[in-house]
């Protein structure tokens, strides 16, 4: 298993308002001491062969990031296999 | 003058949009999201919805589909190009325009009739106002909410190319109460309301959004004569 995972976030400066409303609920559940929540979204790309991190980042600049109001980050995944066995 | 209307999957607005066309006075002529051939139409609008169910972000596939390509070409050429709502998020997915539509900062999706004050009509869809003119147009949006770095928000300010600001009232957090902008040649004009609704008293608040097209058969018009009235001579 060739897994690259790819995380996309909000850039700092751009106000996330579903974080807000998360973090806005959480007194709700008796937690306190939050000062922020964000929100991003979580990529997994599979490939045949070995992982290619440059066609990951290719990938991710093109399509999967705005990157006028988003940054990503691009790791391999080497538990792959594992942690699909673990969360099954 | 023939105006062609993209339908991607999941655009809404098409049908209005070349409806908007054919009472401007222009022939309306419908594009495929698949097909690259945009048939020598003289001018693009891109119109709402949801092309490809919005996933990933608003607009961020349909700037791949084959129609696309063709228009980015083509809108770097000079040809007058029109996005509303989802059309606008695709522009600038696209890189046609700056900034990007975000979502709404309340979270609510906000669907009334909406209050604009025309910026620039020096473009070839706004060249029919006048200056300072407020107009009214329905607005519909969940993720519409324009935003920018703060020199690229000086910048459409200091060379005259915001189109629209919301007045009376911002209906999701827009950055400098932006509703439209143009790119630096006043081809490329991006809308979150939607003039093709209100073209008709039957249907529409008012009559204003008719002259976005209008406009676009004037500039046209104008092209065809050697006399420009927007557009390439910015």
């Amino acid at each position: 298993m060739a897994r690259v995972v790819v995380d996309v976030m909000l850039k700092p400066e751009i106000l996330d308002p579903q974080g807000q409303a998360v973090a806005n609920a959480l007194p709700r559940l008796g937690v306190s001491a939050i000062s922020s929540v964000r929100i991003g979204r979580r990529i997994e790309i599979e490939f045949d062969g070995e992982p290619d991190l440059d066609t990951a980042r290719e990938i991710a600049d093109k399509l999967l990031a705005n990157p006028v109001i988003e940054d990503f980050s691009i790791r391999v995944d080497e538990q792959a296999g594992d942690s699909a066995q673990v969360s099954a | 003058m023939r105006i062609g209307v993209v339908t991607f999957p999941g655009s809404l607005d098409d049908g209005d949009a070349a409806r908007a066309v054919r009472i401007a006075g222009g022939e309306a002529v419908r594009l495929w999201h698949g097909d690259a051939d945009i048939h020598g139409v003289d001018a693009v609008v891109l119109p709402g919805g949801f092309s490809y169910g919005d996933a990933l972000r608003c607009g961020a596939i349909a700037r791949f589909a084959p129609v696309m390509e063709t228009i980015i070409d083509a809108a770097r050429g000079g040809l007058p190009v029109l996005g509303i709502c989802n059309g606008f998020q695709i522009l600038c997915e696209a890189h046609l325009l700056p900034g990007a539509l975000t979502r709404n900062q309340h979270l609510h999706f906000r669907n009334r009739d909406q209050h604009l004050r025309i910026g620039a009509t020096n473009t070839a869809w706004t060249n029919t106002f006048t200056e300072g003119e407020e107009i009214l147009i329905p607005v519909k949006n969940g993720e519409g909410c324009f935003v920018a770095d703060t020199h690229t928000l000086d910048e459409l300010e200091a060379e005259g190319r915001v189109v629209a600001r919301y007045t009376r009232g911002n209906p999701n957090g827009s950055q400098r109460d932006i509703a439209a902008i143009t790119n630096a040649a006043g081809n490329v004009v991006g809308i979150m309301p939607h003039p093709e609704h209100a073209v008709e008293a039957l249907t529409g608040p008012s009559l204003d959004g008719l002259g976005f097209f209008t406009s676009a058969l004037r500039h046209l018009a104008g092209v065809a004569g050697g006399q420009l009235t927007g557009g390439a001579t910015r």
